[in-house]
C-alpha cells in the first residue's frame, strides 16, 4: 500500500513574500515618515507666519469685483460664492469650447479624407498650424493681438446692423419674451421629445423587422412647426433687443467679453486640430471592405459614409475624443492667463493673493479639475460602452 | 447571338494629365465644384494679404513710427529683441557658454535623425544622462573657473529649451518607475503608484506649479529656500513623468507574458529582469508615444510664465509691451514670431516621431 501523494506543503513564509512585505513596510513607513516631515514643516511655516488654516475664510467678504459672472455676485460677496462663480464660468467655457472643438473637428476630420484634394490640404494645413503651436500662445495671440487691437465702439465692425464687434466684445441681439413665452419653450420641449421618440421607436422597429417607417420630418416638425404655431395661437410677442451705439458704447443685446471670446477661439481651435486627426484616423481605420460593400449595395458616397462608415469609425474615435475633452476641461485654466474669471484665476489667483491661504486654495483648485475629470470620463466611458455593445 | 458591344462605346475621356487629374480631384461633380469654387476664392482672398503683411509691407530696419507707417509686420522688432528673446537677460559676455550648450545639443541631435548613423543608443544615453549635467554647469557656472549667472537671469528661449529638456529628461526615470510601479505585486506600491498618476492625469499643469511655486516652500523646513526656476522644473518633471508613466505602461502591457517568464527561468531577479529583459523592449514600443510626449512638454514650457519665469513666450510678452515699441503691429509680429519658433520645434519633432513610427512598424512587420 503506497501512501497516498500528497501535495507539496505550501510554506505562507516564502522568502519570496517575506521580501515582498518588507519591502511594503519600508515604503510605507517612508512615505508615513515623508507626511508626518512635511506636515509638521507647513504647521511651524504657517504658525511663523502667522497664516490662518481651514476653510473658514470662504464666508469671508471677497471684495474684489468679477467681470462675469452668471450667477449674482458683488464685491459684498463671500469668497465662497466668488468660487462657484468661478466654477460655472469654467463650465460654461468648457461646454462652449468642446461643443465648437466637435463641430470643427468633425469638419476637419471628414474634409482630410474628402475627394477633392484642395480642401483635404487646406484641413491639414490648419491641423498642422494649431496643433503644433502651444495652446497658451494661440490665447494671448487672439486676446493681445486680434481682439484688443480692434477699433473702439465707434468704429465697430458690424455685420447686417446685428452683430458687433469692438474692442468691448461681440455685440449680439438678445432673444426677449414676454410672459406667455414659457408656452413656447415648453412647445419646444414637447416637440424635441416627440421626435427623439419618434427616430427611437423607429430605429427599434427597423432593427427588429428590417423596415422602419420614415422619420426625419418630425424633427423639423417637432423643432419649428410646433413652437412656431404656438408662438402664432397663443399671441406671445418675441423680440430681440438690437444692440445700439448710445454715447460711448453700444448698449442692449448680448455681450461676448474678448476675454471670453478669446478663450473660446483659442481652445476650440486648438482641440479641433486634435479631434480632426482622431476622426480622419477612425474613418481610415474601418475596414475597407466595408466601403466596398456598401458601395456594392449601392449606397451612395454621402450614405456610405453617414451609415456604414462613421458608426464604425465611432468606435475607434470615442475613447481618444473623451481624452481631449478632458483635456479641453482642464486646458480652461490657461484663460486665466488672458483674465478670464475661472478657477485659477480667481481661486489661485486674487483669494489666494488676498487671504495668503495657499493650502486651502490650491487644494480647492485641484479639486474642482478632479470632479470635472472625473465626470467626463464617467460620461464618456458610458457613451463608449454603448456604442461598443448596441453600435451606433 | 453576340454583339459588338465596342461600337457602342463613347471616346474615351482623358484620364492622365492635368486636366483629368483636376477634374478627378477637384471637379467630381457639381457639389464639389462649388465647394472648390468657394474654398479657391476664399484662399485667394486671404493668402495675398497675409504674404503681404508677412513680407511686402514689413519692415525689416528702424523703430516703430516705421512700423506704424508701413502697416506690415515689425520685424525691426524681433532683430532689437533678438539676444533678449534667444538668451534671456544672460549677460552679454557670458553668452558663448549658452551657445555651446546649443551647439552640443545640436551635434548629438543630428546624427539621430540620420538613419545610417550607428550607436544611437550611445547618443540617446548622453543626452538622457550626461548632457543635462554639463549643460548645467556650463549654464549655472561656479566650476571650471566659470562665473555664476543666477537662475533669475535666464529667460527667452534657453529658458524654455531648459524646461522642455528637463520635463523630458526628468520625467523618463519618474515614469519608468511608476509605471513598474503600477504594474508591481505588492499592494502597498501599486495603490500610490496609480493614486500618483490618477491625481497628477486629472489636474492641469497649472495647478501644479501653483503648487510648486507657492505650497512647495510651506513644505520645507524653515529657512531652507529652493530657487523658484528649480521648483517649477520639478513641477513641470514630475508632472509629466505621470503622463510618461502611462505611454511606459502601454509598452510594458504589450510585452508578452513569454519573456517574463523566460527572465525568471534564467535566474534573473526583478531589477535584471526589467532593466535587461522588458524595458529595451517596452520603450522601444512606445518611442512614437514618448516623442508625441515630448511634443505636448515643449508646448506646456510656455505655462512657467504663469508663475513670473520669462521663457520664450514670456520674454516675447513683456517685449510687446514696452513702451517703445507698443503698437498692434508689433503685437502682432511679437506673438507670430513665438508661434513660429514654437511650430518649427513641435512640427519637426512630430514629423520625426510619424517618421520613427514608420520605420519601426517596417522593422516590426519585416
Amino acid at each position: 500500500m503506497t501512501a497516498p501523494v500528497l501535495p507539496p506543503r505550501q510554506i505562507f513564509w516564502t522568502r519570496r513574500r517575506v521580501k515582498s512585505l518588507v519591502v511594503q513596510a519600508v515604503f510605507l513607513g517612508g512615505l508615513a515618515w515623508l507626511f508626518y516631515f512635511l506636515f509638521a514643516n507647513t504647521t511651524a511655516n504657517l504658525q511663523r507666519q502667522g497664516i490662518a488654516s481651514g476653510f473658514g475664510f470662504l464666508s469671508q467678504r471677497a471684495g474684489f469685483d468679477v467681470s462675469l459672472s452668471f450667477l449674482p455676485f458683488t464685491s459684498d460677496s463671500s469668497y465662497g460664492r466668488a468660487f462657484w462663480v468661478a466654477v460655472v464660468n469654467a463650465l460654461v467655457l468648457s461646454a462652449l469650447g468642446i461643443v465648437l472643438a466637435t463641430v470643427l473637428g468633425f469638419g476637419l476630420g471628414l474634409a482630410r479624407v474628402s475627394k477633392n484634394w484642395l480642401i483635404a490640404r487646406l484641413a491639414t494645413v490648419y491641423i498642422e498650424i494649431f496643433r503644433n503651436i502651444p495652446l497658451l500662445l494661440q490665447l494671448f495671440f487672439w486676446y493681445f493681438a486680434i481682439l484688443r487691437q480692434l477699433p473702439g465702439p465707434k468704429e465697430s465692425l458690424v455685420l447686417a446692423d446685428l452683430v458687433i464687434l469692438n474692442n468691448r466684445g461681440l455685440y449680439m441681439p438678445r432673444p426677449q419674451v414676454d410672459q406667455s413665452g414659457w408656452v413656447i419653450m415648453v412647445c419646444f420641449a414637447a416637440g424635441l421629445c416627440m421626435a427623439l421618440v419618434m427616430t427611437l421607436r423607429a430605429r427599434q422597429q427597423r432593427l427588429k423587422t428590417g423596415h422602419g417607417p420614415k422619420c426625419w420630418f418630425w424633427w423639423p416638425i417637432g423643432l419649428f412647426a410646433l413652437p412656431l404655431t404656438a408662438y402664432v395661437l397663443s399671441g406671445a410677442s418675441l423680440s430681440f433687443v438690437i444692440p445700439e451705439l448710445r454715447g460711448f458704447n453700444y448698449r442692449g443685446g448680448m455681450l461676448m467679453l474678448p476675454e471670453m471670446l478669446a478663450a473660446l477661439l483659442g481652445l476650440g481651435f486648438y482641440i479641433s486640430a486634435a479631434i480632426g486627426e482622431i476622426v480622419r484616423s477612425g474613418i481610415q481605420g474601418v475596414d475597407r471592405g466595408q466601403v466596398e460593400a456598401a458601395s456594392a449595395l449601392g449606397l451612395g458616397r454621402r450614405d456610405i459614409m453617414r451609415l456604414v462608415v462613421l458608426p464604425q469609425a465611432m468606435r475607434i474615435i470615442i475613447p481618444p475624443l473623451a481624452t481631449q475633452y478632458l483635456s479641453l476641461a482642464k486646458n480652461t485654466s490657461l484663460a486665466a492667463a488672458i483674465a478670464f474669471p475661472e478657477i485659477i484665476s480667481i481661486v489661485a489667483g486674487t483669494t489666494l493673493t488676498q487671504t495668503g491661504q495657499a493650502l486651502e486654495a490650491i487644494t480647492l483648485a485641484m479639486l474642482f479639475y478632479m470632479s470635472v475629470s472625473l465626470s467626463i470620463a464617467a460620461v464618456m466611458n458610458f457613451l463608449n460602452y454603448r456604442v461598443l455593445r448596441h453600435g451606433n | 447571338m453576340a454583339t459588338d458591344h465596342t461600337a457602342f462605346l463613347p471616346p474615351p475621356v482623358v484620364s492622365a494629365g492635368p486636366l483629368a487629374w483636376m477634374r478627378r480631384n477637384l471637379f467630381t461633380d457639381w457639389r464639389q465644384t462649388a465647394l472648390t469654387l468657394i474654398v479657391l476664392y476664399a484662399v485667394i482672398r486671404g493668402v495675398p494679404p497675409l504674404l503681404g503683411w508677412l513680407f511686402v509691407d514689413a519692415t525689416w530696419q528702424g523703430t516703430r513710427d516705421d512700423c506704424v507707417a508701413n502697416g506690415g509686420a515689425c520685424w525691426a522688432f524681433v532683430s532689437a529683441r533678438w539676444g533678449q528673446f534667444i538668451y534671456g537677460f544672460y549677460p552679454a559676455d557670458e553668452r558663448w557658454r549658452v551657445n555651446v550648450t546649443f551647439a552640443m545639443l545640436a551635434l548629438s541631435v543630428v546624427p539621430l535623425v540620420l538613419p545610417m548613423v550607428r550607436g544611437k543608443g550611445w547618443i540617446i544615453g548622453f543626452l538622457l544622462t550626461l548632457y543635462p549635467v554639463l549643460a548645467f554647469c556650463l549654464l549655472y557656472g561656479g566650476v571650471f573657473g566659470l562665473p555664476v549667472v543666477e537662475t533669475a537671469r535666464w529667460g527667452g528661449f534657453m529658458l524654455t529649451l531648459v524646461v522642455a529638456i528637463t520635463g523630458i529628461v526628468g520625467s523618463l526615470p519618474i515614469g519608468i518607475l511608476l509605471a513598474l510601479g503600477r504594474r508591481s505585486n505588492m499592494p502597498a506600491i501599486r495603490t500610490f503608484c496609480t493614486l500618483f498618476i490618477e491625481l497628477f492625469r486629472a489636474v492641469p499643469l497649472i495647478t501644479v506649479l501653483f503648487m510648486a511655486s507657492v505650497m512647495l516652500p510651506l513644505f520645507l523646513p524653515t529657512g531652507f529656500s529652493l530657487d523658484k526656476l528649480l521648483r517649477a522644473l520639478i513641477g513641470v518633471a514630475v508632472f509629466n513623468g505621470a503622463l510618461m508613466a502611462e505611454v511606459v505602461r502601454g509598452g510594458l502591457q504589450a510585452i508578452p507574458k513569454g519573456q517574463y517568464e523566460a527572465a525568471t527561468a534564467a535566474g534573473m531577479g526583478y531589477w535584471r529582469m526589467m532593466g535587461f529583459v522588458i524595458l529595451p523592449q517596452a520603450l522601444r514600443l512606445v518611442i512614437p508615444g514618448l516623442v508625441n510626449t515630448w511634443v505636448a512638454i515643449i508646448k506646456d514650457t510656455t505655462l512657467v510664465l504663469i508663475i513670473g519665469l520669462f521663457d520664450l513666450l514670456g520674454i516675447v510678452q513683456a517685449g510687446v509691451a514696452d513702451a517703445n515699441w507698443l503698437s498692434a503691429s508689433v503685437t502682432k509680429t511679437g506673438y507670430v514670431f513665438a508661434a513660429m519658433g514654437f511650430w518649427i520645434l513641435c512640427f519637426s519633432l512630430s514629423r520625426y516621431s510619424m517618421y520613427l513610427e514608420r520605420r519601426l512598424g517596417l522593422g516590426a512587420s519585416r
